[in-house]
């Protein structure tokens, strides 16, 4: 056993508006600069539809991810070390920024400047790449905003796999989701699997997984390599760069911007213990199905006290393991079982986990259900068909998400009975294999969310591998550029850098 | 004149190309990319690209061994002057070929696509130009060899690099009457390794061979100091 600590991420889809904020806070802080015009380290798809980059759940496409070999090792579905090094000068499987969408601007100075004209003069858009006319846009980041676009082209979503979704397409019968996505940090990344230089890496403090901008050498392998397509080129600096989790925030106890500034309170934060040593079996399993339950497998339990003697072995901080027994991705993923990982079938054992949405009631005979008795409509009864959810969060394995779908329903059935009608029925909590106790806590953290139970997260210390007096004067957090916060011009090499102390590999 | 170009420049491009690169990989190894623009447009990329770096690898590798392997290691191997000449004259021109297809396509690409040409900085055009001018120059040398297959006068170029390298002063002098289009050539060649640190050539120095190496697939880095204790599963 090797433990290590991962900070994890829950989003509660239940919850999710779609309002952006997440997208937009995190592109003001990260991605406005030259080069990631087109880049969304954060983004919210609605689904069902074909996100963005378009297809990119498609791995049969894009060939992202891992794949178990017949001999039952696991290897980059894009190829093994050979076939990587081979595809270097032309890599087969990269995304064009097209198929992410062409970045643009308008106009603006036009609405004032025009000469008199006959016409009411308006901002026309411009390529951000090369600078000439658009006459139309035809892609965007939020391209399917809310069901945009007809439905046959939105029904090519992967998620689709094992439905007849042609009644879908109807009006009726129509459904809607919205699905927030970030670099999913994950325990066994296919991007620093495909990195030929090493400059991607997990680390071993708080498993967030970066990019060492002066390692990397743009051999572009990380684009493909990663399913989620989670990993941006930067075409003016020739770097690839990605969701950082925000680490100078982590480090200092801070949640990410994306959560922090989250109106629905949807994000969660906290930090799961791991033995290292069981990722890849997990990632190997060989049934797809079972690669949830697999992924369970290698977190361990805080409060076990064989756990806690092995960390402390481990070095992992007092106040990491306190966090990890307070930790309210710990208390979804595991205790109560409603969080899942995306797509689980691309065998990364991700760490940005969600929580599958509700949804109305299609049979309106079961409609007025709920409430009255406690009894539970049939969640199969739901607009947003359990299987959908289940091939994006389960690898098809219905089962699981039907039981976390019972637990939201029993939740709101049970604080319902409770405040509203003053009983208290336990019958609910055990109908769906909970304690009213639990319930409790469910509402508490789910429903109630406040600051401190959504994020839990310890600072780093820094003190113990760092000489703080040789810090001083030094410029912080920059973007791999020196002290400047953007790309400087003038050097005889195209651009400027102080030395950088960085981390050790240790395996 | 001579002297300058073949006796001197050589000390200049070298020195400025091995202390130019040193000095970006150590200051500013951010710039330190190969510049890949496949994400703004695959079309083309592939095929001139493939074929633009085999031939130019297969090239490179044949001028490192042709022109600094002692004649002496050949002749007790047994191949005989005019046999490495044809050798080298027939493998050196079709990578030459292949390289010059491929660079074409790339030049192309680069000139006439409005998202490369706009994200292009001066160097990448303008060594890329180089290049192909070399390439061409390269096989044009062909048909003056093709006049002398004995291999005595490639045995001249190959006094002259080897003559550099054990600084030789004499080594200009060696290749004082071979054929105009050769020393452009060789003059064109100086100053690519002079220009070298510059420009995104210095990619090459970066191939990723040590991937194949390197254990598994996973990389973690800690901040600790001493590495933990081994311990068992």
């Amino acid at each position: 056993m090797r433990v290590r600590a991962q900070i994890g991420m829950v989003l509660n889809l239940d919850k999710c508006i779609g309002c952006h904020t997440c997208s937009v806070t995190c592109k003001n802080v990260w991605t406005s600069r030259d080069g990631v015009e087109y880049a969304w380290f954060n983004n919210v798809e609605s689904k069902p539809g074909t996100g963005y980059p378009t297809d990119w759940e498609n791995q049969k496409r894009w060939n992202g991810g891992w794949e178990r070999t017949s001999s039952g090792k696991l290897q980059p579905k894009q190829g093994g070390k050979w076939r990587i090094l081979a595809n270097l000068f032309g890599n087969p499987d990269l995304p064009e920024i097209d198929d992410y969408y062409e970045p643009f601007d308008f106009d603006y100075d036009h609405l004032k400047s025009a000469p008199e004209v006959k016409a009411f003069p308006t901002a026309r858009p411009r390529s951000k790449i090369t600078g000439e006319r658009m006459e139309k846009i035809t892609k965007g980041p939020n391209w399917e905003e809310i069901l945009g676009g007809e439905f046959e082209k939105r029904s090519e979503d992967y998620n689709f796999e094992g439905i007849q979704k042609e009644i879908y397409g109807e009006y009726e019968n129509t459904f809607m989701m919205y699905l927030p996505r970030l670099c999913e940090h994950c325990l066994n990344p296919a991007c620093a699997a495909s990195c030929p230089s090493g400059a991607i890496y997990k680390r071993e403090e708080d498993g967030i997984v970066l990019i060492d901008q002066e390692k990397c050498r743009g051999w572009r392998m990380c684009v493909s390599g990663c399913p989620y397509k989670k990993v941006y080129y930067n075409w003016s600096t020739g770097k690839s760069e990605k969701c950082t989790l925000c680490y100078p925030r982590i480090e200092s106890g801070n949640p990410t911007v994306c959560s922090e500034t989250c109106v629905g309170r949807i994000r969660y934060l906290g930090v799961m213990l791991y033995d290292a040593d069981k990722i890849e079996e997990a990632a190997a399993e060989t049934n797809e199905r079972e690669l949830y339950d697999a992924q369970l497998g290698v977190f361990l339990d805080p409060n076990d006290p064989e756990v806690i003697k092995a960390a402390e072995a481990d070095g992992i901080p007092q106040d990491w393991i306190k966090a990890a027994q307070n930790s309210p991705v710990w208390k979804m993923a595991m205790d109560w079982k409603v969080a899942f990982p995306l797509h689980p079938e691309y065998r990364t054992l991700p760490m940005v986990w969600y929580i599958p949405p509700l949804s109305p009631i299609q049979n309106a005979a079961e409609a007025g259900a709920i409430g009255t008795d406690g009894a539970m409509p049939d969640v199969r009864n739901l607009r947003i068909p359990v299987r959908y959810l289940a091939n994006m969060l389960t690898a098809g394995h219905e089962a699981p998400v039907v039981t976390a779908l019972e637990r939201m329903l029993a939740m709101r059935a049970y604080m319902r009975s409770k405040t509203v009608e003053g009983v208290v029925d336990e019958g609910i909590a055990k109908r769906v294999g909970l304690s009213p106790q639990m319930i409790e806590d469910m509402y508490k953290i789910m429903a109630l969310a406040d600051y401190e139970d959504r994020f839990v997260i310890p600072t780093t210390h820094r003190e113990q591998v760092e000489e703080a007096y040789d810090l001083r004067g030094g410029c912080g957090f920059t973007d791999g550029n020196g002290c400047s916060s953007g790309v400087s011009k003038g050097s005889l090499f195209g651009g400027s850098k102080k030395p950088l102390k960085m981390p050790q590999e240790v395996m | 004149m001579h002297n300058f170009f073949f006796g001197i420049f050589p000390y200049i491009a070298l020195g400025v190309g091995i202390m130019g690169t040193i000095a970006r990989y150590e200051r500013d190894p951010f710039t330190w990319k190969s510049s890949s623009s496949q994400l703004l447009r695959t079309k083309q990329l592939r095929l001139g690209s493939i074929l633009f770096h085999i031939g130019v690898i297969v090239i490179f590798l044949g001028h490192f061994v042709g022109l600094l392997t002692p004649i002496q290691v050949f002749d007790a191997l047994g191949i005989s002057h005019g046999a490495k000449q044809v050798l080298a004259v027939v493998a050196g021109g079709l990578a030459g070929v292949m390289a010059l297809v491929g660079g074409g396509i790339l030049f192309h690409r680069r000139w006439t696509d409005p998202r490369i040409r706009q994200t292009s900085s001066f160097w990448d055009i303008a060594i890329l130009g180089m290049l192909l001018a070399q390439l061409v120059l390269g096989l044009g040398t062909i048909f003056a060899s093709l006049g002398h297959l004995d291999g005595h006068e490639m045995v001249k170029f190959m006094s002259w690099a080897q003559g550099i390298f054990t600084f030789d002063g004499q080594a200009a002098s060696y290749i004082q009457d071979v054929a105009f289009v050769f020393k452009l050539h060789l003059v064109l060649g100086l100053t690519i390794i002079l220009v070298f640190p510059f420009t995104r050539l210095v990619h090459m120095l970066s191939a990723p061979v040590r991937y194949l190496w390197r254990p598994g697939y996973q990389v973690v880095r800690s901040r600790r100091q001493a590495p933990l204790p081994q311990r068992g599963k």
